[in-house]
């Protein structure tokens, strides 16, 4: 097996602790870290030991309560904040070791982030927003007008390109936002709960819209959000923190099905299991004396959309992997289960 | 007890039966220190202030400068050479902008000579054609707030310019242009600076609020002594007066962009620079032209009162035609300074709330439309003057420029009127100021001026511990101790007296009106626009019309006054009125209150922290109008203060009355912000 490609995005043991007295703490104790005394202290914690590791083109959604440190972890990453201790590497160089130059350099080559507020500047156009980013790296204005135009075209707000902010809708100033986050592209893109402020219609038509920008792009994420069905919607991983630590790091499915905590589960209760797991996640040994269905389903078929088809057929469904090869069978008794049954007693294969 | 300590009333009422007490036990001739304190080495701050700031200009860092036209090095202090220099900059700008308006010779010579001038008579600065300035103020009109700026604009310059107050009016417009952007860079790059180095803005803070309840009149004071007198003198005062304002915007400003707009820039790879230039102050464009829109206000009411200290323009005339009592042309006068203050105000406002144009797709001649219009105005205006200029060659040239004495006047009409209103009514205005003055306006001085120091510093200091606690007895108590330390406890006491007076009428009258007009949404309107237009108007204009139909006496003085210091206290009643939520008016009209219920039981207890501050504001245009006043002739503070102007050694006398003054101001200030700032939080309308 050759080496795994080198990680874009490494966060090795990262703490933020906020609070004047939290440096003098640190010195005092020599850098060693106990969070109880720090909170006697009158400090409060933003991020608490955070440790994981993002490759090329994975979304990362980062997802947990209000207050439960993920813009504060998304901005040690992006280095908005000072980040207490720990490492953060990217793309192998040590980002906290960085001077004010190189981190001006990243930004205005590897990093694009997208806010929750939009964080639009009032007086300058769609364009000029867009081209901000370009402008300020120094571009010619004619080469930044004409990139921000493609900008423009790509999150499909052609036409709209000399209004001001104030006359653009909500899901309509997000796209300006992504476009400017996109226009220098970025290798990493780090996006806030960039749909929160948006009411529910216009945030699943943005999440499809991002859908289909990231299979375009392929960019590296780190998304932030508080709605779980939005993290399943988009995620490759999940990651869910509480009270500033990640208390589970894992694919969707694995989060739905063994959630690690309480706290994991409460999440997960409400979710419909047919939409997150797929064929290979509940599917059962085959039997090749066994008789099986002349339907097969693919592994990474998502239940919801196969249910139909096996619970009609008489025999098990047999599962396919990419090659063909039948891995498993479905029985429409699993099927039912993962339906109506009580969460606790499912049959689960990871 | 704990009855006591639930209720302020009962310990305001204690407090002033022990204070009246006090009053009533000590004795003028017996009280000693606790009468009045006797003289203590502190009445020579004054003169320390004085040598101190000579020892600056005369002694402090001595340097050689070589004066090449006597070929003479002589001896100088880098203080002198500065303010020399300072004072050469401005009033070259000054005189710049003031002959490309009217026309002159001097900023020729200053690159050339007298004799050069003589010989070539082309070099001579033409003045501004008045149509084209007419003109050029009708489009920047058009161009800032659409037509109806534009006509009030354009006529209020055609009016200026046919009443023959061309001259005046464009020295004091030239004073404004130059100490304008100077301000705003000023206020702009300190509170740039504030807003990023915590520490200094701790320091600056402070120094803004002193700086902001100093009367006008002592900034004028120093200011003459470093630079002497004459438009340069006026400029500085000026600044240093119109500063403040747009420091406090700018900070506000930049403080209100929001985090994610500021993260968003920083994500953008802005440089610090970048940063603030690109990002937070256009960002913050709306809250820094409004500062701009204060300073073009503070400018013009400071040009006015610079005047004292030989600034030319409206100011100067109106100063002169006061003095010697010519109303009528003082009536006019007043009228220009009111319209360039409208005008100037409206211009700047329409900037402040215009959006940015976009104009990149525009073919060159649509994006300048309004540059080349007026190009073309001014080539065609200057055809016409020209042409004009040989038609009647030995006559006045009415499409080039009006002297003063070729205008319209209704100087006539004016002093028709005073006097008609003189002889009609002297007897009743008189019978009036008599029984005022007899029988409230002295009862009320002397009752003043027989509280004891002890008493008083015990009200003060009791008042604030019940409003603020510790804290803000001791702050209170500092700043009116300070007064008491001085020689002039008695003349704060009578600045009091007058303040107290102006406010109180002033009060009653503001909140009625405010009250009455916060009942139907038409009459708001109508009397917000009143307060604002109003509140533009430099208060040294409110004593014209006094004069004019009371004469000089303190009533006029208080009346003045209170013409001025119920703006406030008017519009923070209406704007509070109308601040009450709609939603818990409307629960009292669900629980089946009628209107004056509602009026007393809701709305006024929701709306009364607003109308404090309203009333906080009210005492200071009290106070800054009462020194005003001492132009008029009274006999307190301010009367001080303008005389300090014309001593010798009045330097330092004049900073620490001008400091007394700001502390009476602080003092109340302090109270008031402190009490309702408590009130909001307990109504949970902060
Ligand atoms: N600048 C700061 N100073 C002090 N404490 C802070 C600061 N920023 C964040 N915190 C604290 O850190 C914790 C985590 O905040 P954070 O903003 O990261 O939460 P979040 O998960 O993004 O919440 P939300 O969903 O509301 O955005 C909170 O308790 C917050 O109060
Ligand atoms: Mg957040």
């Amino acid at each position: 097996m050759s080496t795994p490609p080198q990680p874009v995005i490494k966060c090795e043991s990262v703490y933020k602790i906020f609070g004047d007295n939290a440096v003098k703490m640190l010195e005092q104790s020599g850098g060693k870290i106990e969070t109880a005394a720090l909170l006697e202290a009158g400090c409060v914690i933003g991020v608490n030991n955070a440790s994981f590791e993002v490759h090329k083109g994975e979304m990362l959604v980062i997802m947990g309560l209000s207050g439960s440190g993920k813009s504060t972890l998304l901005r040690c990453i992006s280095r908005l904040i000072d980040t207490t201790a720990g490492d953060i590497f990217i793309d192998g160089e040590d980002l906290l070791a960085m001077n004010a130059k190189e981190l001006i350099n990243i930004r205005r080559n590897k990093m694009g982030m997208v806010f929750q507020s939009f964080a639009l500047q009032p007086h300058k156009t769609v364009l000029e927003n867009i081209a901000f980013p370009l402008e300020v790296k120094g571009i010619s204005t004619t080469d930044s007008m004409d990139r921000a135009m493609e900008m423009v075209n790509l999150v499909e707000l052609t036409g709209r390109e000399n209004d001001f902010p104030h006359q653009l809708s909500g899901g309509q100033q997000q796209r300006v936002g992504i476009a400017r986050s996109l226009a220098v592209e970025p290798d990493i893109w780090f996006l806030d709960e960039p749909f929160s402020a948006l009411d529910p219609l216009i945030r699943k038509e943005m999440q499809d819209e991002f859908l289909r920008l990231q299979s375009v792009l392929n960019k590296t994420i780190l998304f932030v959000t508080h709605d779980f069905d939005e993290a399943l919607r988009l995620a490759d991983r999940i990651a869910i923190m509480k009270d500033g630590v990640i208390v589970q790091i894992d694919t969707p499915a694995n989060i739905v099905l063994n959630p690690a905590t309480e706290y994991v589960a409460k999440f997960t209760r409400e979710v419909p299991r047919e939409r997150v797991l797929s064929c290979q996640n509940i599917m059962e040994k085959y039997d090749a004396s066994a008789k099986v269905s002349d339907i097969t389903v693919s592994t990474d078929a998502i239940i919801e959309t196969v249910a139909e088809a096996v619970l009609t057929e008489q025999q098990p469904v047999a599962v396919t992997d990419d090659e063909g090869k039948i891995v498993g069978v479905l029985n429409s008794k699993t099927i039912i289960h993962v339906l109506f049954g009580e969460a606790s007693s499912m049959p689960v294969n990871n | 007890m704990h009855y006591f300590t639930e209720h302020k009333w009962i310990q305001f009422a204690a407090l002033f039966a022990v204070f009246f007490v006090l009053v009533m036990a000590i004795d003028p001739a017996t009280g000693g220190n606790f009468w009045r304190l006797q003289e203590t080495s502190f009445w020579l701050l004054p003169d320390v202030v004085n040598d101190g700031l000579k020892f600056l200009i005369d002694d402090w860092w001595v340097v050689e400068t070589y004066d090449a036209e006597l070929d003479l090095t002589e001896e100088s202090t880098m203080m002198k050479e500065f303010t020399r220099g300072l004072s050469g900059v401005l009033l070259f700008s000054i005189n710049l902008i003031r002959e490309l308006l009217l026309g002159g010779v001097k900023t020729v010579v200053a690159f050339t000579s007298w004799d050069f001038i003589s010989e070539h008579e082309w070099a001579r600065i033409p003045a501004l054609p008045w149509p084209a300035v007419a003109a050029g103020t009708f489009l920047l009109g058009h161009y800032l707030g659409g037509r109806n700026l534009a006509i009030l604009a354009g006529t209020s310059t055609i009016y200026i310019a046919v009443f023959g107050q061309w001259t005046p009016a464009m020295q004091t417009l030239s004073f404004v242009l130059v100490t304008v952007p100077l301000s705003v860079f000023l206020g702009l790059t300190l509170g740039v600076i504030a807003f990023k180095n915590k520490t200094f803005e701790s320091i600056l803070a402070p120094l803004l609020n002193v700086a902001q309840s100093m009367p006008h009149f002592s900034y004028l004071i120093p200011v003459v002594v470093f630079f002497g007198i004459g438009d340069h003198a006026g400029a500085v005062s000026t600044i240093i007066f119109a500063t403040p304002p747009m420091i406090r915007l700018t900070i506000l400003g930049l403080k209100k962009v929001s985090p994610e707009v500021l993260e968003a820039g920083m994500m953008s790879g802005c440089n610090p620079r970048q940063l603030m230039f690109r990002v937070l102050i256009p960002t913050a464009r709306h809250d820094i032209l409004i500062g701009v829109n204060q300073v073009i206000m503070q400018c013009l009411a400071m040009a006015v009162i610079a005047s004292f200290i030989g600034a030319k323009g409206l100011g100067y005339d109106l100063l002169v035609s006061l003095n010697m009592l010519k109303i009528g042309q003082a009536l006019e006068l007043g009228v220009s300074i009111v319209l360039i203050a409208v005008v100037l105000d409206k211009l700047s406002l329409a900037w402040a709330n215009k959006q940015v144009d976009y104009f990149a797709n525009l073919p060159f001649h649509l994006r300048n439309k309004y540059s080349l219009t007026f190009l073309g105005i001014l080539i065609f205006t200057s055809v016409i003057a020209y042409v004009a200029s040989m038609f009647f060659p030995d006559k006045a040239n009415y499409l080039y420029f009006i002297h003063e004495s070729q205008g319209l006047t209704t100087e006539k009409f004016w002093d028709f009127i005073v006097d008609w209103i003189i002889t009609n009514t002297y007897h009743s205005v008189q019978s009036f100021n008599f029984f005022m003055t007899t029988s409230i306006l002295m009862p009320m001085k002397e009752a003043y001026l027989s509280m004891p120091v002890a008493a008083t510093l015990l009200l003060v200091a009791g008042t604030g511990y019940i409003v603020g606690g510790l804290r803000s007895a001791l702050v209170v108590t500092a700043f009116i101790a300070f007064i008491a330390l001085t020689p002039w406890w008695d003349r704060a006491l009578i600045t009091a007296y007058m303040t107290t007076f102006a406010v109180i009428i002033s009060v009653i009258i503001g909140c009625s009106v405010g009250i009455l007009c916060s009942r139907s949404p038409r009459a708001t309107k109508v009397i917000l626009l009143v307060c604002d237009t109003l509140q533009t108007f430099p208060s040294f204009v409110y004593l014209i019309p006094v004069i004019m139909l009371f004469g000089v006496s303190d009533l006029s003085v208080l009346i003045a006054v209170i013409v001025y210091a119920t703006i406030p206290a008017t519009r923070y009643t209406v704007e509070g009125l109308s601040k009450v939520p709609q939603t818990l008016q409307d629960a009292g009209s669900m629980s089946g209150v009628n209107r004056t219920q509602r009026l007393l039981k809701i709305e006024l207890p929701l709306a009364f922290p607003h109308i404090m501050l309203g009333i906080n504001q009210t005492v200071i245009f009290s106070l800054f109008m009462v020194i005003i006043g001492a132009f008029i002739g009274t006999d307190d503070l301010g009367q001080l203060i303008m005389l300090s102007l014309s001593e010798a050694n009045g330097m330092g006398q004049g900073i620490v009355l001008g400091l007394c003054v700001a502390f009476i101001g602080l003092a109340v200030d302090h109270l008031i912000h402190t009490w309702a700032e408590q009130r909001k939080k307990v109504l949970g309308v902060a």
